[in-house]
């Protein structure tokens, strides 16, 4: 019993993690209908951030819970702004060119931001400092869940709530979901398009970077390949849900993680990521729309 | 208010509109009339700013907004009404108008709007959480209607109010039509197939053909105008 629970948290944390990527997918496919393959870069920029800013925190001296403020939210003031900027550069000249050109920049953006993280950092894996404290009350428990995963857990969450009021109650909620349905009608009511386009992009980073920081902290190493599987499989997750659906990324995410901590865990660690990909051949085949998804006419 | 001088726009290198010349005074309300494919629909996007012209010159208010983004013509008092009525079919009725809103501030004067336009049209109370996909034609027209008015305009273009709907409907959306133009001081550009119907309520009319306007005249004198009988009139 206490296995099964230690792989099902276990598999929440790692759904958590996927969620908090795909949310910039599907937020981004729902508005431009576009895969932005540079947007797992967007996470790994941020955990690089984060553990550059908490290595000079820490060489300054600071304790440790303004350390893992700090570095989150300089990661996210980063990742936003490589997210604004590479939609400028990269999408928004192709604003009305065929689907695939789009596409084919954004895997451009992708090769290049990994080599630029290459090239500018290194190739190794980097040591990433634990940034989560211990919990004293989880000691108890501590073969079932360590405290990154409950931390995780607990601030996508919080992520969650705070995008779902986002979304549905303030003015530029309102907007993103009218853009998101009928662009040229959101500009005839007054809507800036391209300003809400941007806004989607910065809100999509940011949750995708506040994902890298906790798996750096959980893992504890970084790499500059780290965004690109992580980057497939939250893109898997979102298409299980239904690409364009907010729910139904969250949902895929979660499915995604039982089933990769389940399978690994009962049946082999070898197939981790060939089960992931099963899963999103199986969903083209049966299910193309994803879970929440809409048919596309 | 509204001057349009010689517009020429393209789709691509489709030509649709041939230098169209269009006045409309504040408070009247102008019609639009013409087959398919005549130019009317582009005439209006070009003035919202979506397909603005390659050449030529509009005016609102003496100020040039040939090119200006649309978020900047809507902040400037023109509201559109699209063909096809384009409700947000996942935002509620409630959303749809509040978006109509969108770059408005005065708060107690928007719920004011709020309330006139439900009494305009009483249906949209029932509805107000409903999705805006659910609602019949019919209502979904009345929707668009009342979002545009929310942006408390001073000009209203209005694509094809009628089309698709049954015939009572339109009778009643004509006569709101009227009722917004005469009680709010709103000027209205009303685009149309059923040119019957569009000049009654008008002052003032255009025919357009091939991305030209080739004649403009008062309602009066066009409803009785033997070649706008034979050719939008169904008559003899």
């Amino acid at each position: 019993m206490d296995y099964f629970l230690e792989l099902f948290l276990g598999g929440l944390t790692r759904g958590s993690i996927y969620a908090l990527i795909a949310l910039g997918y599907t937020m981004v496919y729902g508005i431009i209908q576009l895969i932005n393959f540079a947007h797992g870069e967007i996470y790994m920029i941020g955990a690089f951030t984060a553990l550059i800013a908490a290595s000079v925190l820490t060489f300054a001296g600071l304790n440790q819970l303004a350390i893992i403020v700090i570095a989150a939210l300089a990661a996210i003031i980063y990742s936003a702004a490589y997210g604004y900027t590479i939609e400028k550069i990269a999408y928004k000249p192709l604003r009305n060119a065929p689907r695939l050109s789009v596409l084919i920049s954004a895997i451009g953006m992708s090769l290049f931001l990994q080599n630029y993280v290459l090239l500018a950092q290194t190739s190794n894996f980097l040591p990433f400092p634990e940034l989560i404290p211990e919990f004293e009350f989880l000691k108890p428990y501590s073969h079932i869940i360590r405290p990154s995963e409950l931390f995780i857990c607990i601030t996508t969450a919080v992520i969650m709530l705070l995008l779902t009021f986002l979304i549905k109650f303030t003015k530029i909620g309102k907007a993103m979901r009218a853009a998101a349905q009928d662009k040229t009608m959101a500009m005839l009511l007054g809507i800036d398009v391209n300003l809400v386009i941007s806004v989607t992009f910065i809100v999509g980073s940011a949750t995708a970077a506040i994902g890298g920081v906790l798996i750096a902290s959980h893992i504890g190493q970084i790499n500059f390949y780290m965004g690109f599987i992580a980057g497939i499989k939250a893109f898997v997750a979102a298409v299980l849900g239904g690409i364009g659906s907010i729910p139904g990324a969250v949902l895929g995410s979660l499915i995604l993680g039982w089933t990769e901590s389940f399978f690994t865990g009962y049946i082999s660690s070898d197939y981790e990521d060939a089960f992931a990909f099963l899963f999103l051949v199986l969903i083209l085949i049966f299910r193309p729309s994803g879970i929440l998804g809409k048919k596309e006419y | 208010m509204l001057k349009l001088e010689n517009i020429k726009t393209y789709y691509g290198n489709i030509q649709a509109l041939k230098g169209v010349d269009i006045q409309i005074s504040e408070g009247e309300i102008i019609t639009l009339i013409g087959a398919n494919g005549a130019g009317k629909t582009t005439t209006l996007m070009s003035i919202s700013g979506i397909a603005p012209p390659r050449s030529g010159k509009i005016e609102f208010f003496g100020k040039d907004i040939t090119n200006l983004a649309p978020n900047h013509i809507v902040s400037m008092g023109i509201s559109h009404v699209p063909e096809g009525r384009r409700i947000f079919p996942d935002l509620t009725v409630q959303e749809n108008l509040d978006i109509g809103a969108f770059l408005r501030k005065d708060k107690e004067d928007i719920a004011k709007d709020l309330n006139y336009v439900t009494e305009l049209f009483p249906i949209l109370k029932k509805r107000r959480k409903q999705a805006g996909g659910t609602l019949s034609g019919g209502e979904q027209q009345m929707l668009a209607i009342s979002r545009a008015l929310m942006g408390r305009p001073k000009l209203l273009l209005l694509d094809e109010p009628s089309l698709g709907l049954a015939p009572i409907i339109v009778q009643k959306i004509f006569e709101i039509i009227k009722e917004i133009n005469s009680k709010n001081k709103t000027t209205i550009f009303l685009v149309e197939q059923n040119a019957n119907q569009a000049l009654k309520i008008a002052n003032r009319g255009y025919v357009m053909e091939n991305g030209k306007i080739i004649l403009s005249d008062t309602s009066e004198n066009l409803l009785t105008n033997k070649e706008v009988k034979k050719a939008y009139l169904g008559g003899e």
